[in-house]
C-alpha cells in the first residue's frame, strides 16, 4: 500500500510499513547513519538518522521508525544537524586524532560524516579512553580506542556467520567491543573470516598488516619470490582504483606483480583445477563405499576452523584436500625447484588472497613440511592495491600480461572458485570424467549460481543420482550441520564459503562492497567462464601434466602427501 | 533462628472458608479465627522483629538472635516473628511486643544489648518509655496508658497506607497471615467472575497509571497486549529497582510478597498469560528469598499452577535474576537481558506490548503499579479514584532521604503537596538549617527548591516543571549540600551505568561530567587556558543536554540530562559561584577549600604537620604554622585533627 507522507514541506510517496529512512533514500534523500546495515533489524545505536518528526516528542530514529500516513518529516532541520554533528563531535572527542596514520584514512566513515556535517573545530574534548591493540590473531588487528561502538561487526559475527565471538563488554563509556572474558582474539572462536573489517567503519578492524615483510622478501637478493593469486582478486582489485565493480583486469595484475618484482606469477585458479580433481575422487570414493557422507567442502579456512571448534564430531566428513592456496604452495616448494631450477631455499611464496582467514591458514602447522610453511605470506585484495600504489604503478599506463608457465594456465571451472557455488559447478563439470561416465551436455548450473545463502542440485552422472548444496553465510549451515549430526542429511555434496556470496565478498576485498558490487563481481566471473575455451579442470593441460609427469596420475600416494591434510579439534573459548 | 509460628487453622479451612467465600463480610465465627491468625490477638506474648535489608542493616539480626537466646535461657513461651519494615527505616532495628490482652507497642532502635532489658521490663508490664515509637491501635484490646498511637505519630499521621497496609504487621513469610488480612480473595473471585476484558475494564477504570514513573494507564497496556494476536504472552514484573536511594520495591517485596503476587497474578489473567516473570536484581538477597519461599506457598495453597481453583487459569511464575545494571530497568533492555542477552534498549517500535519478550506480547508493569491491583479489586475503581487527584488517582510510595528528621519509606495520596511531605512525614530539616532543594526522581529527576515546594506530587504538576516523578525517590538537600556535587554524583553515576550503545548518552554524559569535574577541581593555574576550558564546558552544558535529551535511544538517556537542566534553571549562583568565584559556600567540593592557619591560636604543637598528606604544612616547634597555598589539596585532615580551632576554611 502506498501512503504519502511531508518531506521537508514536499510530498513524496512510500510504501506503508517501510522505515522513514528507506522512503526517504527512495526518493533520493540520504540520511547519513553508522550503525544501520541492509538486511539487519535496525538496532538504533547511533542516532546520526534523526530526524524531525512533527508531534513527537525529541527527535526519531528514521532507521527504525515505520512511515504513517502524512506524518510531517524535516530531515535537515538546525535542530536535527545540530543533533548530527553534536554527534560526530561527540564521537570525535573520544577518538584518537591520528587520520594522517591511520589505515583507513580516506576510507573512514567518521572521517567522511566529520567533513559532511562541516566539523571545523574541537569544541567538545576531554579524556580519550586509550586500550592497547590487539595484535595477537594472525589474520585481523584489533585497535579498540578506534571504535564507535556501532556494533556492526558484532551483528555480522552474529546473525550472519553464527560464530559469537566478539560483543559488547563492560559498562558506560568503558564500553568496548571484546571478547568473551575480554581475552585477545587468538584466545576466541573467531574464524578470522575478516567480515567484521568489511563493515567497520573505522580502523578499529583491520588485517594484520605483511608489506614490510614482503618488501624485505623483496629486496632480499636471497630469495626469490613468487606469488599467486586468487580467482576472485582479479575481478575486484580494480575497485581500489575507483572503477566500477566488475572488472577483470587480471592481465593487468600479471603486468604489475612482475614490475614490482615478484619472479614469477601464478594464477591460484591452476591450483583449483587441481583442488576440483581430488576432491571429485575424493567424493567418489566416499560414495561407493557410503562412508562420511556427505563430503563437506575444506577451501573456505574459517569454515574450517568452525568446523574444527564448534562440531569437531564432524571434521570426517571434511574433505581433506587442502586449499587451492595451499595445494599450489606445496607445489611451489616441491615440484617447482626441480622443473625451474630455482633453489627450494631460496622460495618465497606470496599469495594473494581475498580474505584474511588465508593468513591464518598459511600458518598452520598442517600447512608446513619440515617447519617450513608452504606459503610465507598472504596478502589481502586490499594490500595488493596499497602495494601498488606504494610502488608507484599507473593502472593506467600498462598492457595486460599473461601469467607465468606452467601455473599460470587455467580452466574457467578454477575460476569458478571465486564465487558460492562455483566449486560445485566444477566438481559436477569434472565429475563425469573422473568417474568414466558419459559428459553430460549441460556446463552451466543455474540453479548453483545467484547470491541466495542456500542453493541445491540433484545432477544424474552415469547410473548414479548425486545432491549437492551449497551454502554461503556461515549461519545459513547450521540446520544442515544438525542434520547431519542426526544422520539425516541427504546431500552428497555440501559446498561452505563462510563469507555471504563466497570468495569475492571475502573479507580482504576493498571495504564497504555493497550487495550490488557482489553481484557485479559475481556476474565477471560467469562471464569470464562463458567466453573461455577451456571450461573443465580436467581440461587443463598443465594440470595433467603434472598429474603425468610428477604424479603418476590420480589419486597416488603422491598426491596424498602434497594435496591432502588433516584437521583436529580445537579448543577456544565459546 | 527458629520461628516458632503456631497456626491455629490449616491450609483446607483458609482455602474453603476465606478464599471460595465470595460474600463481602466473612462470618463472624471465621473472622475470630482470623483475628488470631493476623496476630490481632495472641494467646501468650509475641515479639516481631523487622528483618527487612534495612533493619537487618541495623542490626535486626542480632537482635533476633538475643531474642531467642532470652526466651530459651528463661524458658518463657512467646512467639518469634520475624515481620518486614514499617517505612520508619531510621528507627531500626524495630521490635514490636504483643502482650495477651494489651495493644502491641512498637520500640526502636533495639539493638541486640538493649533488648533483655527491653524484654525485661515488658515482661513485667513496665514499659521503658524511651524506647517506645507507639502502640497499634485495636478497638478490642486493652491501651497502655502514655503510650502514643502510630497513626497518630507525624510520620505516619499524614499517610494513607493502602500498599503499606500489611507492612511491619504481617510475617512477610507466612501467606496465612496475608490471606487473613484479605489477601488472594480479589484473585480468586476475578478468575473465577471476571473475563480478560472485565479485568482490564476494571482497571482502566480505577485510572491506574504505571508507577515506574511514565504514568502510562495499565488497564489501557493490558488491553493492547491482550487483543495483540499471539500464541503466547508474557507478564513481566520489572523488580530492577536502580535509582540511586531508592529502595521502595526492595522493601515492599521484603515485608508483603504476597500482595505483590497477588497483583501480578491478576494481571496475568487479565492479558491471558500463563507465565509471569519478576525480573529482579540479583543483590537484593532477602526479597528474593521471600519472594521465591512466598511463591512456593502460595503454590502450596493451589493458588499458582494449573487450573487454579478450576478457574481453567494456568499460571508460572519465574523469578529471573538480573546483574543489577541500572539500564535492565528499561523494559526494552530488560526483556533482552531475561533473554539471556546483554541488557541493552531496543528501538520502539515495535512495542513489548506487540513484541517483547521471545517476540511475544508482553506486558512490563513495575512492582508498585502491580501491588495496587489486589486492593482495586477489593474496593472498587471508584474507591481508587477517591484517591490521590483527578489526573493521577491513588497513592504513590516514596523514599525520604538526606537532610530530614525521619527517613525512610511513606505512602501518600497523589497530589499531596511536596511540602507537606517535606515538613510532615519528614519532619524537616534538622538542626534548624535551611532546606535548599528537593531532588525529586533520582538521576532522571529533577530539583525542586524552596520556591515551588508547594507543587503537588503528581505526574502532571511534577511535569511542568520539568521533573520527571521516577521510582519516588526524594533526597533532601539542605544549606550544607552542594548542588554542583549533586548533578556531579548522578552524572557519575548515569555515565558509568549507560549501556553504552547510544552515542549520545554513552560519551555526552561523560563529557557532562567533566564538565563538572573541571568546575570543581582546584584551581591550580589560573593563567593557563584551564578557566576558559571551565568556562567554555558550561557553556556547553545545556547544548549537550538538549542534543541528549532529543536524540538518545531509550528514557534513560534521554532523561539523563534532566539534573543538569533543572539545576541550571534553579542554581546559576551555585555554577556562578564555582566557575567565578572558585569556591564552594557550602564547603562539599573538597578541592575548592582552602585552609589557614589563625597565628594567634596556633601553638605550634605540630599535631597537622606530619599528618598532611602532602607536605603542605611548614613551621617550627612552639610557634604558629603556615600552610602552603600553591601545595594544598583542600582534604581537610588537618581541619580535623587542630585541638585549638586554630585551623579554618577561607
Amino acid at each position: 500500500m502506498i501512503v504519502k507522507i511531508e518531506v521537508n514541506s514536499k510530498v513524496i510517496k512510500a510504501q506503508k510499513g517501510e522505515t522513514i529512512m528507506s522512503a526517504l533514500k527512495a526518493n533520493g534523500i540520504k540520511i547519513p547513519s553508522i550503525c544501520s546495515m541492509k538486511d539487519f533489524t535496525p538496532t538504533g545505536a547511533c542516532r546520526m538518522c534523526v530526524v524531525e518528526v512533527e508531534g513527537s516528542q525529541g527527535l526519531v530514529p528514521s532507521c527504525s521508525q515505520p512511515v504513517n500516513e502524512w506524518m510531517k518529516i524535516k530531515t535537515h532541520s538546525p535542530q536535527v544537524i545540530k543533533a548530527r554533528k553534536t554527534i560526530v563531535e561527540l564521537l570525535l572527542s573520544n577518538h584518537p586524532d591520528d587520520c594522517l596514520y591511520c589505515v583507513r584514512n580516506g576510507s573512514c566513515e567518521l572521517q567522511a560524516l566529520a567533513e559532511e556535517l562541516n566539523v571545523r573545530e574541537r569544541r567538545i574534548m576531554g579524556r580519550k579512553n586509550k586500550y592497547k591493540l590487539d595484535h595477537s590473531s594472525p589474520s585481523i588487528v584489533r585497535d579498540p580506542s578506534k571504535c564507535i561502538l556501532c556494533g556492526r561487526c558484532v551483528r555480522v559475527c552474529d546473525e550472519k556467520l553464527s560464530v559469537f565471538a566478539i560483543d559488547f563488554v563492560n559498562r558506560g563509556n568503558r564500553t568496548i567491543i571484546g571478547t568473551a572474558y575480554n581475552k585477545d582474539l587468538n584466545f576466541s572462536s573467531c574464524i578470522n573470516c575478516g567480515q567484521c573489517i568489511m563493515v567497520c567503519p573505522t580502523a578499529a578492524l583491520f588485517e594484520k598488516d605483511s608489506l614490510p615483510e614482503l618488501e624485505d622478501a623483496l629486496h632480499n637478493p636471497e630469495k626469490t619470490v613468487l606469488v599467486q593469486y586468487a580467482p576472485s582478486v582479479g575481478v575486484t582489485l580494480a575497485e581500489e582504483f575507483g572503477v566500477k565493480p566488475g572488472k577483470d583486469i587480471s592481465g593487468l595484475i600479471n603486468a604489475v606483480l612482475k614490475k614490482i618484482g615478484f619472479e614469477r606469477i601464478f594464477d591460484t585458479s591452476f591450483a583449483a583445477d587441481i583442488s576440483v580433481m581430488e576432491m571429485t575422487s575424493e567424493l567418489l570414493a566416499r560414495k561407493n563405499k557410503k562412508e562420511n557422507m556427505p563430503l563437506l567442502t575444506s577451501c573456505c579456512p574459517a569454515w574450517v576452523k568452525y568446523v574444527e571448534q564448534l562440531y569437531p564430531d564432524l571434521l570426517p566428513f571434511l574433505s581433506n584436500t587442502k586449499s587451492p592456496q595451499q595445494i599450489l604452495g606445496s607445489v611451489l616448494k616441491s615440484y617447482y625447484p626441480e622443473i625451474s631450477g630455482i633453489a627450494a631455499g631460496s622460495i618465497y611464496s606470496v599469495a594473494v588472497a581475498p580474505c584474511t582467514a588465508k593468513k591464518f591458514e598459511a600458518q598452520r602447522e598442517e600447512m608446513t613440511k619440515k617447519g617450513i610453511s608452504e606459503v610465507d605470506l598472504v596478502l589481502t585484495t586490499r594490500e595488493l592495491a596499497k602495494l601498488i600504489k606504494l610502488y608507484g604503478i599507473d593502472m593506467n599506463q600498462i598492457e595486460p600480461e599473461i601469467a607465468d608457465d606452467p601455473y599460470g594456465m587455467r580452466s574457467s571451472a578454477g575460476k569458478l572458485f571465486g564465487v558460492s557455488g562455483g566449486v560445485t559447478e566444477a566438481v559436477i563439470r569434472t565429475m563425469p570424467h573422473v568417474s568414466g561416465a558419459r559428459e553430460p551436455s549441460r556446463v552451466k548450473y543455474q540453479e548453483l549460481r545467484g547470491g541466495k545463502g542456500k542453493k541445491e542440485a540433484e545432477i544424474r552422472i552415469g547410473k548414479t543420482t548425486y545432491r549437492f548444496a551449497v551454502v554461503s553465510g556461515l549461519s545459513n549451515v547450521l540446520p544442515l550441520l544438525e542434520d547431519i549430526k542426526a544422520g539425516k542429511c541427504e546431500y552428497d555434496f555440501v559446498e561452505v564459503m563462510a563469507c555471504m556470496g563466497g570468495c569475492i565478498n571475502g573479507g580482504g576485498q576493498p571495504v564497504g562492497s555493497d550487495e550490488n558490487a557482489v553481484k557485479a563481481r559475481m556476474k565477471a566471473l560467469y562471464s569470464i567462464d562463458e567466453r573461455e575455451i577451456i571450461r573443465f579442470s580436467h581440461k587443463n593441460p598443465k594440470v595433467n601434466e603434472l598429474y603425468n609427469n610428477h604424479l603418476g596420475g590420480l589419486p597416488g600416494e603422491k598426491c596424498k602427501s602434497l594435496f591432502h591434510t588433516t584437521y583436529s579439534a580445537r579448543k577456544v573459548l565459546l | 533462628m527458629s520461628e516458632k509460628i503456631h497456626i491455629p487453622v490449616e491450609k483446607e479451612y483458609l482455602v474453603n472458608n476465606v478464599l471460595l467465600n465470595e460474600s463481602a463480610d466473612l462470618p463472624v465465627e471465621v473472622e475470630k479465627i482470623l483475628r488470631f491468625v493476623r496476630k490481632d490477638k495472641v494467646k501468650h506474648p509475641v515479639i516481631m522483629v523487622g528483618t527487612g535489608s534495612c533493619g537487618l542493616i541495623s542490626g535486626a539480626g542480632e537482635t533476633l538472635l538475643e531474642i531467642n537466646k532470652y526466651l530459651l535461657d528463661r524458658d518463657i513461651k512467646a512467639d518469634v516473628i520475624e515481620t518486614g519494615c514499617t517505612g520508619y527505616c531510621s528507627l531500626e532495628p524495630v521490635v514490636d511486643v504483643h502482650l495477651p490482652g494489651k495493644t502491641r507497642i512498637s520500640f526502636k532502635n533495639v539493638s541486640a544489648e538493649k533488648l533483655p532489658f527491653l524484654l525485661d521490663s515488658m515482661l513485667n508490664n513496665i514499659v521503658p518509655h524511651e524506647y517506645v515509637v507507639g502502640q497499634y491501635e485495636n478497638p478490642s484490646l486493652e491501651l497502655w496508658k502514655d503510650v502514643p498511637l502510630i497513626g497518630e505519630l507525624p510520620f505516619f499521621a499524614m499517610q494513607y497506607r493502602n500498599l503499606m497496609k500489611n507492612w511491619g504487621r504481617i510475617s512477610p513469610h507466612s501467606i496465612e497471615e496475608y490471606i487473613a488480612a484479605g489477601g488472594y480473595r480479589s484473585y480468586v473471585k476475578t478468575i473465577r467472575n471476571y473475563t480478560h476484558e472485565e479485568v482490564c475494564d476494571i482497571v482502566e477504570k480505577s485510572g491506574l497509571q504505571g508507577r515506574g514513573g511514565g504514568g502510562f494507564l495499565t488497564g489501557k497496556k493490558w488491553k493492547i497486549a491482550h487483543t495483540a494476536m499471539a500464541d503466547q504472552r508474557f507478564l513481566l514484573c520489572n523488580a530492577n529497582e536502580s535509582d540511586p536511594g531508592g529502595f521502595a520495591n526492595r522493601s515492599m517485596i521484603e515485608s508483603d510478597p504476597h500482595r505483590l503476587i497477588e497483583g501480578l497474578v491478576i494481571a496475568a489473567y487479565a492479558i491471558g498469560t500463563s507465565r509471569a516473570y519478576i525480573y529482579i536484581r540479583s543483590d537484593y538477597i532477602t526479597a528474593i528469598n521471600r519472594l521465591e519461599k512466598a511463591i512456593d506457598r502460595a503454590q502450596y495453597y493451589g493458588l499458582l499452577g494449573y487450573n487454579v481453583y478450576g478457574s481453567g487459569f494456568n499460571i508460572d511464575i519465574i523469578v529471573s535474576k538480573g546483574p543489577g545494571a541500572f539500564v535492565c530497568g528499561e523494559e526494552t533492555a530488560m526483556i533482552s537481558s531475561i533473554e539471556g542477552k546483554r541488557g541493552m534498549p531496543s528501538p520502539k517500535p515495535p512495542y513489548p506490548a506487540i513484541s517483547g519478550l521471545f517476540g511475544k506480547p508482553t506486558v512490563v508493569n513495575n512492582v508498585e503499579t502491580l501491588s495496587n491491583i489486589p486492593a482495586i479489586f477489593e474496593n472498587g475503581p471508584d474507591w481508587f479514584m477517591s484517591l490521590g487527584n483527578k489526573t493521577a488517582p491513588g497513592t504513590k510510595i516514596l523514599t525520604l532521604s538526606g537532610k530530614l528528621n525521619n527517613q525512610g519509606i511513606i505512602e501518600v495520596p497523589l497530589g499531596t503537596k511536596v511540602k507537606d511531605i517535606i515538613f510532615g512525614a519528614g519532619g524537616g530539616v534538622p538542626a534548624k538549617k535551611e532546606l535548599k532543594a528537593v531532588q525529586i526522581g533520582g538521576p532522571s529527576g529533577g530539583f525542586v527548591t524552596s520556591e515551588n515546594i508547594d507543587i503537588p506530587y503528581d505526574f502532571d504538576s511534577l511535569a511542568s516543571v520539568g521533573i520527571y516523578m521516577g521510582s519516588g525517590g526524594m533526597l533532601v538537600l539542605d544549606e550544607d549540600c552542594c548542588i554542583i556535587d549533586t548533578v556531579k554524583y548522578f552524572m557519575d553515576f548515569i555515565q558509568k551505568e549507560s549501556c553504552g550503545k547510544c552515542i549520545p548518552c554513552r560519551e555526552g554524559t561523560r563529557r557532562m561530567l567533566e564538565v563538572y569535574e573541571n568546575i570543581t577541581k582546584r584551581p591550580v593555574d589560573e593563567n593557563g587556558h584551564a578557566t576558559l576550558e571551565r568556562f567554555k564546558g558550561v557553556m556547553q552544558l545545556e547544548s549537550l543536554a538538549s542534543v541528549i535529551k532529543d536524540t538518545s535511544l531509550c528514557g534513560l538517556g534521554q532523561k539523563a540530562p534532566n539534573p543538569v537542566i533543572s539545576s541550571l534553571k534553579y542554581f546559576r549562583n551555585d555554577y556562578e559561584e564555582h566557575i567565578f568565584d572558585r569556591e564552594c559556600s557550602a564547603g562539599v567540593c573538597k578541592e575548592l577549600r582552602l585552609f589557614y592557619i589563625d597565628v594567634e591560636k596556633c601553638t605550634g604543637c605540630t599535631a597537622c604537620a606530619p599528618k598532611c598528606p602532602v607536605s603542605a604544612i611548614i613551621g617550627t616547634k612552639r610557634h604558629p604554622f603556615f600552610i602552603v597555598e600553591e601545595k594544598c589539596t583542600g582534604c581537610g585532615i588537618c581541619y580535623d585533627v587542630c585541638k585549638f580551632n586554630a585551623i579554618s576554611v577561607k
